[in-house]
């Protein structure tokens, strides 16, 4: 397949080559080398520009983009290709006459199509009346009779509504698809635009481009008018599949740029017929549910028989008027493309007027005038302008895959057109509009569909102005997914006047409550932050282990340096990085195999706790908790496991190294410059790895930083600064256990190492000008409560986030969990200058004792919290049986 | 045809639930109240829950029935759901099969009708969750199905073959054999009868709808004993025009006259579902259910 190079080019003259084929609509073009006229200002402004800058723009929007990890389900890991989103340069520019009119059909589907969704979910004069054959809605899976009677606030069914549009070569827009389930693409459009606007800043301002932001403010309206309950500061929440769901990087964005708390079903609770939030504080009343999860899924009680990832008990609250779900559950009844046919006539009858805008041409094979019209053309010699696709959508997809629709003409496809024709439509394809992309070094003819947005608003629908934009070298059908396609666009919208900024900060007119306390944290997301936070800590105390060893390996052949080496290597050891068997006596002969090893066991992800294991577990973490983490933060981590990702793939690609070969010849112990030459020409060997191992430290610091001094102090933070006070104690007493179990030749070589380790040289320096001593050392590293590596320190943080987890209630002598913190805190601070001794042979010290201690008792600590905050209550199930066994 | 007297029931349905381990919260949504319909009434019915719901609502559902939802906050290990009830029922008038209007005529009349109460009917012609179209059904149909048939001829005819040829077998299926295994195995229970019958009527186009109940469990004098007491029953009713919607069971081979006490009716099993629930926690669980159906003189 041909490479897409996004176009860095724009400008008339560098579309000087395109010639587009003039059977299609193009957008920018009346024919080769002709601009349209609203186009010419634009492309002269973009080409004024210059290319260089362009281009380096460009790049700099990819790397945004990359950044922020914007891609089509993120976490699909079972290919493992995260797509990227790749986004074209030009945006697609839209009239302001073009789009008034696009406005008012947009709008007036919006409003039949909820008037429509009321009838038949009430009185259903549609059917009574003709409107709508019977047949259609008996014949449709996604009538659940349970939706039937459920009566919104304001008569509102569809607060929220996709169109899908292609431009056919009159120049005329098409509703090719409409969605009404739980639409997507919302938060694509806004990232493009966010991306493109810095790009372009100077356009989009001399242009008066529309900005996306007050649609956003009327969705935010729109949901907190619709409160039953708190109706000055409702709790609104976004329903998220999750992650096993294609959108969850939308869902995520989407929650964090709307200001509510993302949550999944199994985050929500119904109590007496309301919703609540289940946070560690307790529950939270939930007021507008914001769904993103199909409503086939949202109640696993009443729609039996689907997967467990709604809320049981969730229809019967919305039936009760306790919470305002939007879209109101069963709005999927009318995106089905089979009601297409039947729009006119309903516009006509009930709003006296045309559809204002064509929906592509549609026969539903269940009515025999058309399935007769539908046979006369597929009849052999026939040339056929139709494709037969699924009538009706359930759950987000069609009710028959689209795969399987490619096989028509089978015979199982012609036999369901004869015994059950009611399942399939034909269509005609729209040959939809084209625009140049840069495509192997010339402009190419891709084809445009586009999808736009309306929200509820009072009584009518506020369109978004502007909308998510997709490419495509064929003119197919895209109704897969509006995230198909190979490309996207933003579009912009022109106004006719100057265009106001808007923000989404609240306006002095709305009285905010102000709330310090940050108890609505899920335990699911308490669970990742503190697992996030050992992992990345983990991963710190790898790179910080591995750096002094990737350095004497490679450094001057000096046997002197083998006493710590010997140190470090048995640290690596105990930490699970290398096979226990390196660390023993006769260490020295196999220097060559650890170093010939170290870079693929770094790089193992299979093996639990090696860096690479760690690194990918923390970005896995975050990725599950995207919303709560800032987005630097998030491009840190990101950044980390591409780092990781590329290093893997460049050690993968080392030839497999030769354990026992040549280099166990090597009876010296230290490695020769030929074998050292040969390490260093693998694509990743020791040099390789010290480098990475750099850039590491650098960014877990920089990480470390950010959540020092941007997380706000609630208890999502502290769940993430216990995972990694945890971590780290263990770090250090893993590293003084170490020492006490290597003799003390060169002790003071192997202290400096430890030191080096636990990042505390320059402070004891600073303090001890002499060479190191062991007391010394051990304060800095185990009793200095001022030094923020110490285990001291570490000690005294753990128990006070213990003593300021949420509880609902309290004990006299407290938790299990802080009892264990204390004690151990009391412990450290009970050791005298003289305890400060170890490996002194035989009996152990009272130090290596309160080590051990320590080793104990924390993983206990981390379980009592588990156990406490962040094991899952548990997922419902449904009872068993016939329910009631059945004769 | 010699009509029977009224009767007066009974019934108490109860299903248990034990845990192994404690279960915090459950909701569940139960069809366990009779219908009224022209010929039974229901003079009381009461429905006790134990552990004492914290929340209990009722509703009309889309087809009519009667359906009540609850849900249980405190922990417990034993959730018992009785359904007591009072029911009176009138021999239902079985019209003379020649007296029938063929049963094509009547499934054409079935989309003309646009009134309410034929769009509640006409519902009935098409596939449902449990009962998909298959055109080996409408194969085996039309051998019962000839062409001008009186409809109650056809029907008699079709519940014959289905009895015959469908073996009552409680180990053969569970809730979720697709009805066209069922045909394949010829086994099954009341459940899978009903909704074999469902789908070849409906694969004619004709009006049909799945009936939740119970059968008298000690039949009156000499007749046999009929399958499915001690449990709630399924079976049949179809559209049959002027002469309204007529019952039949599968599983017994017989036109229900007084015997059958009508509970709910939906497409198939999934829309009344007599007992359904979710809970949270309590590791295996048995369920145990019993039907007591006692004629009162």
């Amino acid at each position: 397949m041909s490479r897409v190079e996004v176009s860095p080019f724009a400008g008339e003259s560098l579309f000087a080559e395109y010639a587009p084929d003039d059977s299609f609509y193009d957008e920018i073009f009346r024919g080769r080398g002709e601009v349209r006229a609203s186009w010419s200002d634009f492309l002269s402004t973009i080409a004024s520009i210059g290319r260089t800058e362009l281009m380096s723009r460009w790049l700099q929007a990819q790397e945004d983009i990359h950044e922020t990890g914007i891609a089509y389900n993120i976490y699909d890991q079972s290919d493992g290709a995260v797509r990227p989103w790749e986004l074209d340069l030009l945006p697609q520019l839209i009239s302001p006459e073009e789009w008034s009119s696009l406005s008012v059909g947009l709008v007036q589907r919006a409003k039949l199509l909820n008037r429509l969704l009321a009838d038949l979910y009430g009185p259903q004069e549609s059917l009574r009346r003709g409107l709508l054959p019977a047949e259609w809605l008996f014949s449709h899976p996604g009538f659940r009779r349970v939706f039937h009677g459920q009566t919104p606030p304001k008569g509102t069914f569809l607060h929220f509504y996709a169109a899908d549009l292609a431009r056919a070569p009159d120049g005329r827009w098409w509703v090719v698809g409409d969605r009404t389930d739980a639409p997507l693409g919302l938060g694509y459009a806004l990232e493009n635009r966010i991306v493109t606007s810095r790009m372009l800043s100077n356009a989009i301002r001399s242009f008066n481009i529309e900005r996306l932001a007050p649609f956003f403010k009327t969705l935010q309206g729109t949901l907190r008018a619709m409160a039953p309950a708190h109706r000055d500061n409702p709790r609104i929440v976004l329903l998220s599949q999750g992650p096993s769901g294609p959108n969850y990087f939308e869902d995520a964005y989407l929650a964090r740029y709307l200001g509510y708390t993302l949550v999944e079903g199994g985050d929500l609770a119904v109590r007496e017929d309301h919703v609540f939030l289940k946070t560690l504080a307790g529950l939270l009343p939930v007021d507008v549910i914001l769904r993103r999860l199909s409503d086939e899924f949202c109640d696993p009680l009443e729609l039996r028989g689907t997967a467990g990832l709604g809320v049981p008990g969730l229809l019967q609250a919305a039936r009760q008027g306790h919470v305002v779900v939007a879209n109101t559950l069963g709005s999927s009844l009318v995106e089905s493309p089979s009601l297409m046919p039947f729009l006119p006539g309903i516009a006509r009858e009930w709003l006296g007027e045309e559809l204002a805008l064509p929906s592509v041409a549609t026969w539903w094979c269940g009515q025999e005038s058309a399935r007769t019209h539908v046979l006369s053309q597929f009849k052999p010699g026939v040339e056929n302008q139709l494709s037969l696709r699924s009538a009706f959508r359930l759950g987000r997809r069609d009710a028959i895959s689209e795969d399987r629709m490619r096989q028509r003409n089978t015979p199982e496809i012609t036999k369901l057109l004869q015994t059950e024709p009611s399942r399939l439509i034909a269509q005609e394809a729209v040959q939809r509009s084209t625009t140049p992309v840069w495509c192997d070094s010339s402009p190419t003819q891709w084809h445009l569909a586009m999808r736009v947005f309306l929200v509820a608003k009072k009584h009518s629908y506020h369109v978004m102005p502007g909308g998510l934009i997709r490419l495509d070298r064929n003119s197919l059908p895209l109704d897969l997914s509006v995230l198909g396609g190979r490309l996207s666009k933003d579009a912009w919208v022109q106004a006719t006047g100057p265009v106001q900024e808007v923000t989404l900060l609240a306006t002095a007119k709305q009285p905010v409550v102000l709330r310090r306390s940050g108890a609505e944290l899920p335990s699911r997301v308490a669970d990742n932050l503190f697992w996030f936070g050992r992992r990345i800590e983990r991963a710190q105390g790898t790179c910080r282990l591995l750096r002094p060893v990737v350095a004497r390996l490679t450094g001057e052949g000096e046997s002197e340096g083998s006493e710590e080496l010997a140190y470090l290597i048995h640290c690596l050891a105990e930490q699970g990085h290398i096979e226990p068997g390196f660390a023993v006596e006769g260490m020295k002969d196999r220097l060559p195999t650890i170093a010939n090893i170290l870079p693929a066991s770094v790089m193992d992800a299979e093996m639990l706790g090696s860096l690479r294991h760690s690194v990918a577990e923390a970005h896995r973490n975050a990725s599950l908790v995207r919303d709560r983490l800032s987005l630097d933060s998030w491009r840190i981590v990101h950044h980390i496991e591409r780092l990781l990702m590329r290093a893997a793939q460049l050690q993968e690609s080392s030839e497999p190294s030769s354990k026992n070969g040549k280099a166990s010849d090597s009876q010296k112990g230290i490695l020769t410059p030929d074998e050292v030459g040969a390490l260093i020409r693998q694509p990743f060997g020791l040099v390789e790895l010290d480098e990475l191992l750099g850039e590491l430290v650098v960014n877990l610091s920089a990480l470390d930083g950010l959540i020092g001094e941007s997380m706000t102090r609630t208890s999502a933070w502290r769940f993430l600064e216990l995972g990694k006070r945890l971590e780290r104690s263990l770090h250090v007493v893993s590293l003084v256990q170490s020492f006490s179990s290597t003799s003390d030749k060169e002790e003071g070589r192997v202290l400096e190492a430890i030191l080096e380790v636990a990042d505390s040289i320059m402070t004891y320096r600073s303090r001890y000008l002499a060479a190191v001593s062991r007391a010394a050392a051990l304060d800095l590293l185990l009793t200095d409560e001022t030094n923020p590596r110490s285990l001291a320190y570490q000690l005294v943080s753990i128990a006070d986030h213990v003593a300021h987890l949420p509880r609902n209630e309290s004990k006299p002598l407290g938790f299990p969990e802080e009892r264990i913190a204390i004690s151990l805190l009391n412990n450290l601070r009970m050791l005298e200058v003289e305890d400060l001794s170890i490996g002194s042979g035989g009996k152990r010290t009272k130090l290596e004792r309160f080590l051990q201690q320590v080793d104990e008792q924390l993983p206990k600590l981390s379980d009592l919290i588990s156990h406490r905050y962040l094991i899952h209550a548990g997922v419902a199930r449904q009872m068993s049986g016939r329910g009631g066994s059945v004769s | 045809m010699r009509l029977a007297n009224n009767m007066k029931y009974k019934v108490t349905h109860t299903t248990k639930y034990d845990y192994d381990a404690p279960v915090p919260v459950c909701h569940n949504v139960v069809y366990l109240t009779p219908r009224t319909t022209n010929v039974q009434s229901c003079s009381r019915h009461r429905l006790t829950v134990n552990p004492t719901p914290t929340t209990h609502s009722k509703r009309i559902d889309y087809f009519g029935n009667a359906v009540s939802s609850f849900s249980i906050a405190t922990s417990h290990r034993l959730l018992q759901i009785t359904a007591s009830s009072s029911v009176t029922i009138q021999p239902r008038q079985l019209p003379s099969e020649g007296s029938t209007l063929a049963w094509e005529s009547i499934r054409n009349s079935l989309a003309t009708e646009r009134s309410a109460e034929g769009l509640a009917t006409y519902q009935f012609a098409f596939p449902s969750p449990h009962v998909p179209f298959h055109p080996e059904l409408s194969d085996y149909a039309r051998e019962s199905f000839k062409p001008g048939l009186p409809i109650l001829e056809a029907i008699r005819s079709l519940n014959e073959r289905l009895h015959a040829d469908v073996k009552y077998d409680p180990k053969a299926t569970t809730i979720s054999t697709p009805i066209i295994e069922v045909f394949e195995h010829r086994r099954g229970v009341c459940q899978d009868q009903a909704h074999l019958m469902l789908g070849c009527l409906r694969a004619l186009g004709l009006a049909a709808r799945y009936v939740s109940g119970y059968v008298r469990t000690q039949p009156a004098g000499e007749s046999p004993r009929l399958v499915g007491g001690d449990a709630s029953h399924a079976w049949v009713s179809v559209y049959c025009g002027s002469a309204g919607w007529i019952d039949v069971d599968p599983t017994n081979d017989s036109f229900p006259q007084t015997e059958h006490i009508t509970v709910a009716w939906g497409r198939d099993f999934s829309d009344v579902c007599p007992v359904a629930g979710m809970f949270i926690g309590g590791g295996n669980h048995q369920l145990d259910v019993s039907v007591d159906v006692m004629a009162i003189e």
